[in-house]
């Protein structure tokens, strides 16, 4: 799409001025995520860009907002209850998600629309609705847990988080596995079944290694559900699993506290740590297909 | 005559093949089984009891019965309150429900549909326990054995759990109270209410109705059944005891229960109370759908809300307009970028892509508080428009808590749904079309709406359905940054879970937005193709 040696003027400004429409709507998108991070090492509470600020003054700067982040219990325990349930929900959306995906993958499987749109729908369905539907739930099923087995409020508490989370994380590790195993030879699983492998050394040994890149970044897509998700967490979770999501949340809603901009800008940099990953996942992926990466 | 192809183990070769199929199917769907069955548990019931709580509507009739019953029979034409009898089995009732306490939760669900009703329960249900002193004073001063809780055993229950109360070891619970079966059809009404009493003795209070005077309602049922019907004959030992009552009552000096709950508040003398309750009984309703769309169901019929209460018809319309006017800025703001990008070479497009996506991936409630913080009166955005002068510094502008601050922001946080379909339709697009359009004689502007245009708009179709669905969805940041006026149906329906705890019409909402969004959804599909979901390339 380069300019032609023998555009008219018009074409030129057409040209140009498009250009830069489409660098002020990229401005646009990115802005709001780069100018929170100047601004979380400001010195004083205020959150716009002090006249220190402005002047490239040292003074202006500090890590206060940092040292509040990670001293201050508020936002210690939340953090601590994001590590915890993000990866138990990771592990239990990836490991049933890719045996699913394996066998939705199968060339005969009866009834697999309707299998696909059911496993789809905790990602079509609002999650106000989703967080509807499993307060009314999930609250039933802690109380017959803590019964049944005798287990303390918290740790029911936690259960349900992790089962919510999961759920809602399973569509993106079907749709990311069932992508990669398309490109899967099935020619290659019979020649292990051929030289005399069992189904399991087949699976670990030969299928595992080829899809786990897709199923690595399925994780990732779950584990970022998870650790972001807010709505479902705060209807089926009581005070004692409070995520770093809710504590955002309740942040913006009542007092707003400078610290949530230097938690946002750590929250930027795990993104583009994922999505970098992701991204090389990918490539990885299309190279072992022996495609270029486009 | 054709020869049988065989399988190596002898057995014919298309049912060998068949077997072969059918192993294969049960391998794929016992791989898929668990997380079915998972999402099942944690996912589809969880949604399917929220639709089943937006009909629902057991707690009249369970928390009530004898008073649904006895409505029946009453003519809520007339613009009058029901007769007697209705005013008595509200008394048993409200007596049973204030020793379960449930009578509060009963008031509370009837008062979403006329607001009064919870405090009316509450205040009666306080004074309750003294309806039917009168008859326990007369019943016991005509024989000194009506106090004896014996007597009312030895009446009602039967022999079997005598002697089973008998056998019982005191470990343990009592055994559950069995009624007899003549003193049901003799005293029906009296047997109904100490059946409760008995229940609630038991299970509440852990006693034995063995050693519990029974309330002063089933002394006024009693003194009803012995009204009804002079001439009732028990056998057994008691047989004296009652007939020489049923002898008395016709002289006893009679309590007007409907004069009581009016002296415990003047608003049962109300008809309108009393057809809510009457409208609200049956198990099943439709009034919480109803009030979703601001209309209620009166004797007459549906009605239309009170003006001042209609919101939801409003919320619903908000809701959508503002989702279409995100869709819009989407598409406007997307259609560009996804062009730059299908047209530039690959390492500068996948460059630009990075601006894409990161947005995409950062977490939703950063880029909320980043909008929040930005569009604050005293923020970024504002500090800028008063430096350039283009607003002045005592009248900046209300970019928050309004619907131009959800807008903003959700037009921000939904764009990359827009550009990404938009970008792998363009892609496929030849650029060749473009330049034989213009070859041909096209001008720049005629080659593009004629023939890139028509070829980009499922590109528009999939991300338009796929912003539309998130948005009508969205609940964090219109809570966060719309204020009043620029929140959803989401936001309605988590007030009504939290705060309102008018479930039944939050179920009722949530059920009317799934439909919306798996008719959208089922459009998507048809046009995209759900296996066409495709997440950040």
């Amino acid at each position: 799409m380069s300019l032609p040696i023998y555009a008219t003027t018009g074409q030129k400004i057409w040209y140009y001025s498009f250009r830069v429409i489409v660098g002020l709507i990229l401005f646009f998108l990115i802005a709001p995520i780069i100018i929170i991070i100047p601004l979380s090492f400001n010195a004083e509470n205020f959150f716009t860009f002090t006249p220190k600020m402005l002047a490239l003054d040292p003074e202006g700067y500090s890590l206060k907002h940092y040292r509040d982040f990670f001293t201050n219990p508020d936002w210690i325990r939340p953090l601590k209850n994001s590590l915890i349930i993000a990866p138990f929900a990771t592990i239990i959306s990836v490991s049933l998600g890719t045996l699913a995906a394996i066998g939705l993958s199968q060339s005969h499987v009866p009834f697999r629309r309707g299998i696909m749109a059911i496993l789809i729908s905790p990602m079509i369905v609002p999650l106000i609705i989703s967080a509807t539907g499993m307060f009314f739930f999930y609250s039933q099923m802690g109380l017959w847990m803590e019964e049944t087995f005798g287990i303390s409020k918290s740790l029911s508490g936690y259960i349900k988080v992790i089962l919510a989370h999961a759920a809602l994380g399973i569509p993106f590790v079907i749709i990311t596995v069932t992508a990669t195993l398309v490109g899967f030879d099935q020619s290659l699983t019979r020649a292990a079944a051929n030289m005399g492998a069992t189904p399991t050394v087949t699976f670990f040994r030969v299928q595992m290694p080829l899809i786990l890149p897709g199923v690595i970044s399925g994780g990732l897509f779950a584990f970022i559900t998870s650790f972001d998700e807010v709505v479902v967490v705060l209807f089926v979770g009581a005070a004692a699993q409070k995520t770093l999501p809710w504590q955002m949340f309740t942040g913006l809603r009542e007092q707003i506290s400078p610290t949530i901009l230097a938690v946002a800008t750590v929250l930027v940099g795990i993104s583009i740590l994922l999505l970098a990953t992701v991204e090389l996942l990918r490539r990885r992926s299309e190279r072992l297909r022996g495609m270029s990466p486009s | 005559m054709a020869e049988q192809v065989l399988a190596a183990d002898g057995t014919p070769l298309k049912a060998s093949l068949n077997r072969a199929l059918r192993r294969q199917k049960m391998r794929a769907l016992m791989l898929i089984a668990p997380l079915l069955l998972f999402i099942m548990l944690t996912f589809i019931i969880p949604i399917g009891q929220m639709l089943f709580r937006s009909v629902e509507n057991q707690i009249v009739g369970d928390t009530i019965p004898r008073t649904v019953e006895a409505l029946d029979s009453w003519d809520h034409d007339a613009d009058d309150i029901p007769p007697p009898p209705v005013f008595d089995a509200l008394a048993q009732d409200l007596m049973v429900a204030v020793e379960l306490k449930e009578h509060t939760r009963l008031g509370s669900r009837l008062n979403y549909e006329m607001s009064g009703i919870s405090s009316l329960f509450r205040k009666s249900g306080r004074r309750v326990d003294d309806i039917g002193e009168v008859y326990t004073d007369q019943f016991v001063a005509l024989d000194p054995a009506w106090e004896e809780p014996a007597t009312w055993v030895g009446l009602l229950a039967d022999p079997k759990w005598i002697a089973a109360r008998e056998a019982w070891d005191g470990t343990g619970d009592e055994p559950a109270f069995i009624m007899s079966r003549a003193a049901k059809t003799v005293l029906p009404q009296t047997a109904s209410i100490y059946a409760d009493f008995a229940r609630v003795i038991q299970t509440e209070d852990n006693d034995s109705p063995a050693e519990e005077e029974p309330w002063h309602v089933v002394y006024l049922a009693l003194y009803n059944d012995l009204t009804a019907n002079p001439s009732l004959e028990v056998t057994g030992p008691l047989s004296g005891l009652i007939s020489s009552a049923a002898a008395a009552v016709p002289s006893f000096e009679t309590e007007d229960v409907v004069a009581t709950f009016e002296g415990f508040d003047d608003d049962w003398k109300n008809p309108e109370i009393w057809e809510t309750i009457y409208t609200y009984s049956p198990a099943y309703t439709n009034g919480y759908f109803l009030n979703s769309v601001d209309l209620q169901k009166t004797n007459e019929g549906v009605a239309w809300q009170p003006e001042n209460e209609q919101i939801y018809l409003t919320l619903f319309w908000r809701t959508m307009v503002m989702s279409l006017t995100i869709t819009f800025s989407c598409i406007l703001l997307g259609y560009p970028v996804a062009w730059m990008l299908a047209n530039l070479p690959a390492r500068k497009a996948n460059l630009l892509m990075i601006l894409v996506l990161l947005p995409f991936w950062t977490s939703l409630l950063v880029r909320t508080s980043a909008w929040k913080v930005l569009l604050q009166n005293q923020g970024v955005i504002n500090d800028l428009l008063v430096w350039v002068g283009f607003v002045a510094d005592d009248n900046r502008l209300a970019l928050i808590n309004n619907a131009t601050g959800t807008v903003i922001a959700m037009t921000h946080i939904l764009l990359p749904f827009m550009i990404l379909p938009l970008y792998s339709v363009m892609q496929t697009i030849p650029a060749t079309y473009l330049r034989a359009a213009k070859s041909l004689g096209a001008t720049n502007w005629t080659a593009f709406w004629r023939v890139y245009f028509p070829q980009s708009v499922p590109g528009i179709g999939a991300g338009s359905i796929l912003v539309f669905i998130l948005s009508i969805g969205y609940y964090i940041t219109p809570e966060i940054v719309g204020g009043t006026k620029g929140v959803f149906i989401s936001n309605r329906i988590a007030y009504h879970i939290s705060s309102s705890l008018n479930w039944g019409l939050a179920a009722a909402l949530g059920a009317i937005l799934l439909a919306i969004v798996l008719a959208l959804y089922w459009a998507y599909d048809r046009i995209v193709g759900i296996d066409n979901v495709k997440l950040g390339g």
